[in-house]
This record gives C-alpha cells, structure tokens and sequence, in this order.
C-alpha cells in the first residue's frame, strides 16, 4: 500500500502539486492519467524519491521514501522514467543485469544470471540480449528498460508512460506482460499513461489529475463515464461497451 | 538626447585621453613641458603615440567584434575567439622566422593580416560542418581553434628559440614600446573604422542570409569577402604594433547592443567610442598599479573582459530558463 | 567508418577487456624501459635517478588525468566536460600564486612545510570547486554546451587572474610565467612526488573500491537513485577526489588541458567495456602511452624535451573539435 499525504510541489511560482492526499491499493495496476501538465509524471517521481516534495510524507508499505535509505527502498520499489539518455554503450542483458544492483552491488551470481534471463524472457528480448542498446528499435528499447525493472524485482513497480515508443502489438503484449507480472507474481504496478482505453482495459485501480490536483479516484466502472472523462479531458467524450470493455470515443 | 549622450561619451573619453598624457614613470605636467625640453620629447616621442594607439585600437577591435559578429549571426565570437589573432600571431612569427630583424613593419602586417584571413576562412569552413549550430558551439570551436594554432606557434617559437620574443611581442598586448615612428601603420586601422562605418548598412543586410541578400540585391559573396577582410586588416594590424588584446571586441559590443539594441548604423560611434576608452582605462590603470613597473594592458584587459564576459553568459542563461 | 566498425566488433570478439589492459600495460611497460635506457651516457647514476623522477612524475600525471576524466565525465554524464576544460587546474594555480602573498619571504624548503602548504592549497581548491560548480550547474540547469562555455571562461579568468598577479609580484620575471602556463615535467622535486605517489595510491583505492558504483552512476541520476545510491553524496566525493587529484597533477607539472579530454574518450572506444573496472585502468594506461610515447618522440626526435605540454595542447584542440563536430 502506498499512502500519500498532503503532498505539494512548487516551481518558482507555479503550482505543480496541490496537496495530493490518497492511498494506492497494494497489487493489481493502478493507472495514472489525465491531460499534459496535470503533474503525473511528477508525482510518479515523488513517489519514486526522483524529486522531492516541498511538503508532505509518502509510505510505500510502511516506509517513508524520503527519510529510509535509499538502497533499502530499491529493494521495494523501482521506477522507471520517460527518458533514459547516458552514454554508456551497453548491450541488452548489461542493462537488464543493473537491475540485480540493490542485492549484488555489482557482482552478478549464477542465481542472478537466472533473475535477468527470466525478466529477458518475460518481455521477449532473449534474441536481441547481446544487441547493443543503440543498434534497437525505440521499442525494443523501451522494454529492454521494463525488464531491467522488473528484474529489480520489487513489490512495487512505477512506470512513466511504458507504452511509449511502441507499436499496437508490442503495446498490448507490454500492458498483458504487465497484467501477468501483477496477477501471477503479486507485483503492485503504477503506471502513468496517456491513452484511456489501455488504462481502462488493463487497470484494477484509476487516479485521474488535473491541473495538480487529483479530482477522480476509483475503479474503470467509476472512471470510464462521459461526464467524469469530459470533466478530466475538457473534450466531449462517449463511451461504449464492446467485449465487456468500456472504451472511450473521442476522435471525432 | 541622443546627440547628448554622444556628447557626454566623447567628453568622458577626451578626459581619458588627456589623463593618459599625463601618466607614466617620468613625471610629465603640463608646466614641465613647457619648461623642460626632455619632458617635452618624452610627451612627444612616447606619451602622445601611446594614446592615439590605444584610442585606435581599441576602437578598430570593437568594431572588428561587432562586424565579426554580425556576419558569423552570433554574438559571442570575436577575432581572439575564432583564431583570428591567433592565426595573425602565427603569421608574425613566420615572418620572424624566414626573414629576421630586417624586414620591414609593412611586410610583417602583411603576413599576419594574410594569415588572420586564412586563419577565418578556416574557422568559417568548421562552422560549415556544424549543422546544429547552438549559439554557444561557434565560441567554443573558435576558442580550440585559437588554442591549436598558438600551440603551432609556441612549438615553432620553441624549435627556433624565439619563444621569449614571441612572448614580449604577439602575447605582450603591451603599449609601453609604442613610440614615435612605430605606431603609425594604426592610422591604417583608423580608416577602415571609417570605412566599416560607412558601409554598416550591408554588413546587416548580408547578417540577413544569403537568400535574404541576394533579394534585396545585394553581393553576398562580396560583402563577406569584404568583411572578412577588414576583420583580418585591422586584427593584423593590431598584433604588428601592439599584440594581443583579448575580449574587447566581445564585449564592448555586447554590452553597447544590451543598451542601445542592434542598429548598427547608430551604435556604431558608441562602439568606436566605449572600446578606444575600455583599452585606454586598462593600459592606464596598468601604468599606476605598481610604478615605477608597468602591467600590460592585456593583462588586466584578460580579467576584466572575462569576468564581463562571464557576467553576459549568465545573463542569457537566464534568459534561456523562462 | 564502416570499415572501422566491422574491424571494432571483430577485435571486440578476440580481445577481452582483461587482455586490452595486459596488453597496454605490456606497451606502456615496455615504453618505460625505453625512456629509461636509451642514450645513457656516462654519468649513469645521475641520469637514472633524473629519469626516474621524470618517468614517476608522468605515471602520477597519467593517473590523475585518466582517472579523475573518467569519474568526472561519469557523474557529470557526458564525454566532452573534463576537470581541466571546466578551469580547475588554473584554479589551482590561482590559489597558489594567492598563497605566495602570504608566506612571501619564507622561503621554507623543509618538506613537511610544503606538505602542509600543498595540503591548504588542496583544502581550499576542494571547497571552491565545490560550491562554484554546485552553484554554476544550479544556475544553467545542466545546459551543457552553456556549463561548457562558463567553464572555458573561468579558466580563462583563472589563467589571467594569477598572470596578473604574478606580474603584480615581480615585473620583471618571465621564466616564472613561462613555467606556470606550460606544463613541465621536469621540475619535480622527489619529496612531493614521493607525496603526491601516497596521495593517489590512497585516492585510488577509495575509487578502485567504488568501481561498481559508477557503473551504476553512469546510467545517469534516475537509475542510479532507483538502484538505491545516494547520489547527491556520490557525486560530491566524486567532485572531492577529483578536486585532490587534480591538485596533485598541477602541483606536479602545471595544467594540462587536454589529456584527460583525450586519454577518456579514448578509453570509451578502446576498454572494450562500459565498466568502470576496465575503463579506469585503460584510460590511466593509455595516458602512461601517450605521454612516454611522446616525450621520447621529442626528445630524441626533434631534441626538444620540453615541448611535450604545447604538442599534446595542439592533438587535444583537434581532437576537441572532432569530438564537437561528431557530435553535431
């Protein structure tokens, strides 16, 4: 569980995050959406300790992420941002392998070996694990930088917009990858996310944001309304039921 | 008001001028001239020299900066940072090298205004390969490119022993040797301040772009062929008679563009003005601060221009931030 | 460059990173022998004992330039700012000459009193670099291109500000000026290189220990906090060891602008690996070629001894523009 309290952020003059007070269930996924600039991606890193808050405490299952050690959290959560630039030239398994750090420091064991081959399979990469992170497509990228996440294996997992860069196959084997690593391995995963329909087909738990404030909370049912969405978006929306799916229609 | 603040500038820099006769080891006043025919030929010979060289050259290296800026579209190069000078420097000491001691002032301006030019034109053909021009790329290229081409000088300096010569002479940037009868080739500078002036119109118009130029009917080849030229005359010039004076066509432009805005035509005068009186208060300051020695002007010019410098930089830094 | 990169991955598959430092470790060895036996002469106990002064001198130069690079451009997260290009080396000068105003007329040669001497300066480049390259990257939020510029400028100031100094404290010497602004590796005295030796192997195995924390530090801040590193302190003991090493260097021999520039990115290409186990030894190797190579080239080459800082200035500057220019 994840208990958020009274958290505010500020930059120069302008409110990024006006006193966000919840709880995120623990397991399933929980998504994250609302229009650009609503702060999402902020309180994602908040609660990641990327950034920090001006005012209020966050609990990941009993730990304050500010005040716990640092090395004592990545074994509980792990977060993955948007953009990952460095210069390091490093293949697939390298990269994936970084995610053993918080228990090898560095020195990989068979039984680590074991972990980044699983997470490499789990997202599909075996073939490509001793390609070069530069010679990848953005989307082989991008989930060669999901499975060093995941094989950071830790209860708690937030992504900062995953399906970036991905096409509709890889999307929606990225988004069932995901359904399966929080049914079957009991993971709790937060992602923020920009299309609403993966977010309502995919998600246990929504948090809708607004203009640094969070306005909508609840499951798919609750969320997936045309006023609520219209509310959230400023954009005439319709919904439609297809399959047992609630799938929004705002394209024209 | 504007033709007052012309007014109040030329006042404040004849002030200057008139200060700077006076200043220096012997103690020359106005009645010892008149009485005393060894002062009289030091105000002369060395005094009066001093000044108009300092007033022409820092004159003609601001404007140099502002034409160089204007043509390069980038606000932060001037002839000490796109290997201009430095390139001239190599040019003097190749001359030192070939044909020592006899050849002749003219001969030496010469060859470093040769080199300043090719030492451009090579900076123009890097800024070519850039595709992504960033502002602040145009300086740091020239900076290296300036740093290569003095390490060719001091290693040839050093191969042929003229190292301590080198030094006194291109890096000096000192007026204290200025004297009757070897400054004279900086009257040369003055006029192609003149002539910058007179033809600051086009220079703004070929700022514009080749296309923009051709548009308007105006030889853009011409233009920064001519351009160039004048850079490379004047910074030539300038390292013959006096050597290095770094940063004081960076900033004095900077600074007059920050007050006054960009119409060349009308700042051209506060350039010519706010430079010459930059240089003269450098060498002057550097007259009094430990007499009976003297610092060059270059030095404290090195300090001053960089914190200036420094102070311009962050500046748009903030800017860049909003 | 095609060609180039079929010939990178072939050897790539042969040479281990293990076997790439055996084998520059052989090289450097071997150019180490040469500079201390050729052309000896008669006074051989002299010469040797010269030679190894010199020799010394460039292996704790060498170390500090690949190193201290490597961790920068680590932290730092780029491969173009080095500790020289970002003017902490004439910060040092600066502070030196400073520090000739105060003890001016005490001309102590007692060892311990420059060991005390050099361990102000030190403490106080520390704290400078410290808190003016926290405040530059605050202010130009990481622009690098701007700190890049910023940093050139106050070296820049740096240089012209203990110039003027200098000549504000003796007009007329131009062998002082001369000395402080080439690099020369010949005026070392063996009671600091015997202390800068101790101040490196120290510093060394401080970072030696950290290994694989940089290996984590260079996929940038993000990943590094998610992979539970303090980063906030990694990066200040980082700027600290750097700050000391480079003290040491210019302490030694003067600045020296670019060979760690050189000597890192060389590394990238030639360690075979991105880790830092491999790296930091490739690059101090490398450096060890470069500047053996050089000198003896020089030396018995062109008979000019002490030029080896103004050539290695002329490759940096190109090298520097390549480096820009492939990145644009």
């Amino acid at each position: 569980m994840i208990v958020i309290d009274k958290i505010k952020k500020c930059y120069d003059d302008t409110v990024i995050l006006d006193n966000i007070t919840t709880t995120i269930p623990r397991g399933g996924i929980t998504s994250i959406i609302g229009p650009n600039g609503a702060g999402k991606s902020t309180l994602l890193s908040i609660i990641g300790r990327l950034l920090k808050a001006d005012t209020g405490t966050i609990n990941v299952s009993g730990l304050d992420v500010v005040t716990t050690k640092s090395d004592i959290l990545a074994k509980q959560l792990s977060i993955l941002r948007q953009e990952n630039q460095f210069n390091s030239r490093l293949t697939v398994e390298e990269l994936v392998g970084f995610g053993r750090y918080p228990y090898t420091r560095g020195r990989l064991t068979a039984q680590d070996d074991e972990k980044i081959s699983q997470s490499l399979s789990f997202l599909n990469l075996l073939e490509l694990r001793h390609r070069y992170l530069d010679e990848l497509s953005g989307g082989q990228r991008q989930r060669a930088y999901v499975a060093m996440v995941l094989c950071q294996d830790t209860d708690y997992v937030l992504l900062d917009e995953p399906l970036n860069n991905l096409d509709m196959k890889h999307a929606v084997a990225m988004m069932k990858q995901l359904r399966l690593a929080a049914d079957d391995l009991g993971k709790t995963i937060i992602l923020v996310i920009h299309d609403i329909n993966f977010a309502s087909t995919y998600s246990d738990y929504i948090l809708a944001m607004k203009k640094g404030a969070l306005c909508y909370q609840g499951g798919p049912k609750e969320i997936m309304r045309a006023d609520v969405l219209q509310d959230i978006f400023d954009t005439p929306v319709r919904i439609r039921e297809i399959d047992g799916q609630l799938i929004a229609m705002y394209f024209r | 008001m504007k033709s007052f603040n012309l007014f109040i500038s030329i006042l404040v820099l004849t002030g200057l001028s008139v200060t700077s006769l006076f200043i220096g080891v012997s103690d020359v006043t106005l009645s010892s001239i008149l009485s005393d025919a060894e002062m009289r030929y030091i105000f002369i010979v060395s005094r009066v020299p001093r000044t108009i060289a300092l007033l022409l050259a820092g004159s003609a290296l601001s404007v140099a900066g502002l034409i160089m800026q204007i043509l390069t579209q980038n606000r932060f190069i001037e002839p000490s940072i796109a290997g201009t000078t430095q390139s001239a420097g190599l040019g003097l000491l190749l001359v030192m090298i070939l044909a020592p001691a006899t050849v002749s002032i003219f001969v030496k301006m010469i060859f470093a205004s040769l080199f300043a030019l090719l030492g451009t034109a090579l900076f123009m053909l890097i800024l070519r390969k850039i595709i992504l021009k960033s502002a602040l790329i145009v300086p740091i290229v020239g900076i290296m490119l300036g740093s290569v081409i003095s390490a060719i000088t001091v290693f040839l300096a050093m191969y042929f022993d003229l190292l301590q010569s080198l030094w006194a002479w291109i890096y000096g940037g000192d007026f204290s040797g200025i004297l009757q009868g070897r400054y004279e080739l900086l009257w040369l500078v003055g006029l192609l301040t003149l002539f910058s002036y007179w033809v600051a119109d086009n220079f703004t118009v070929a700022s514009m772009g080749r296309e923009f130029a051709i548009n308007v009917g105006l030889n853009h080849r011409k233009v920064m062929t001519m351009g160039l030229s004048v850079i490379a005359l004047t910074t030539g010039i300038v390292i013959v008679v006096v050597g290095l004076l770094p940063f004081v066509g960076l900033i004095i432009p900077n600074l007059i563009s920050l007050k006054m805005g960009d119409n060349i035509r009308k700042t051209i005068p506060y350039v010519c003005l706010s430079g010459a009186g930059l240089v003269l208060l450098c060498d002057m300051i550097g007259r009094v601060i430990i007499r009976p020695y003297e610092i060059p002007a270059s030095t404290i010019l090195g300090v001053i221009g960089a914190i200036i410098f420094l102070y311009l930089l962050i500046k748009q830094a903030g800017y860049a931030k909003h | 460059m095609q060609s180039i990169k079929h010939f990178i991955t072939l050897t790539e598959r042969y040479l281990t990173p293990n076997r790439r430092i055996m084998l520059y470790g052989a090289v450097a060895l071997a150019l180490m022998a040469i500079f201390m036996s050729v052309k000896l002469g008669n006074n051989l106990q002299y010469i040797l004992l010269r030679r190894s002064y010199i020799l010394l001198t460039m292996v704790i130069v060498a170390f500090v330039a690949g190193i201290s690079t490597v961790i920068f451009q680590t932290v730092s997260n780029n491969r173009i700012l080095t500790p020289s290009l970002m003017g902490i080396e004439n910060l040092f000068v600066l502070i030196q000459t400073v520090a000739i105003f105060f003890y001016s007329g005490t001309t102590n040669s007692f060892w311990l009193f420059n060991i005390i001497k050099f361990a102000i300066e030190t403490s106080l480049l520390v704290l400078f670099s410290l808190l003016l390259y926290q405040w530059l990257f605050k202010t130009v939020n990481y622009n690098i291109n701007l700190v890049l510029m910023i940093g050139i400028l106050l070296g820049e100031l740096f240089r012209s500000s203990s110039n003027l100094l200098q000549r504000l404290l003796d007009p007329n010497e131009f062998a002082i000026l001369q000395g402080r602004i080439f690099a020369t590796f010949t005026r070392a005295t063996p009671d600091l290189i015997a202390f800068s030796a101790i101040v490196i192997i120290l510093i060394g195995l401080l970072i030696w220990r950290k290994r694989y924390v940089y290996d984590v530090l260079a996929l940038g801040r993000a990943h590094a906090i998610n992979l539970g590193l303090n980063y906030q302190r990694h990066v200040m003991t980082t700027l600290l060891l750097v700050s000391i090493l480079v003290a040491v260097s210019t302490a030694l021999v003067g600045p020296l602008t670019f060979l760690g520039l050189m000597v890192a990115n060389l590394a990238y290409l030639l360690a075979g690996s991105h880790q830092h186990r491999y790296l930091l030894p490739t690059a101090f190797l490398l450096a060890m070629i470069a500047l053996i190579a050089g000198q003896l080239f020089l030396e018995y080459g062109l008979n000019m001894s002490a030029s080896l800082s103004v050539v290695l200035e002329f490759f940096g500057g190109i090298f520097f523009i390549y480096l820009i220019l492939k990145r644009f």
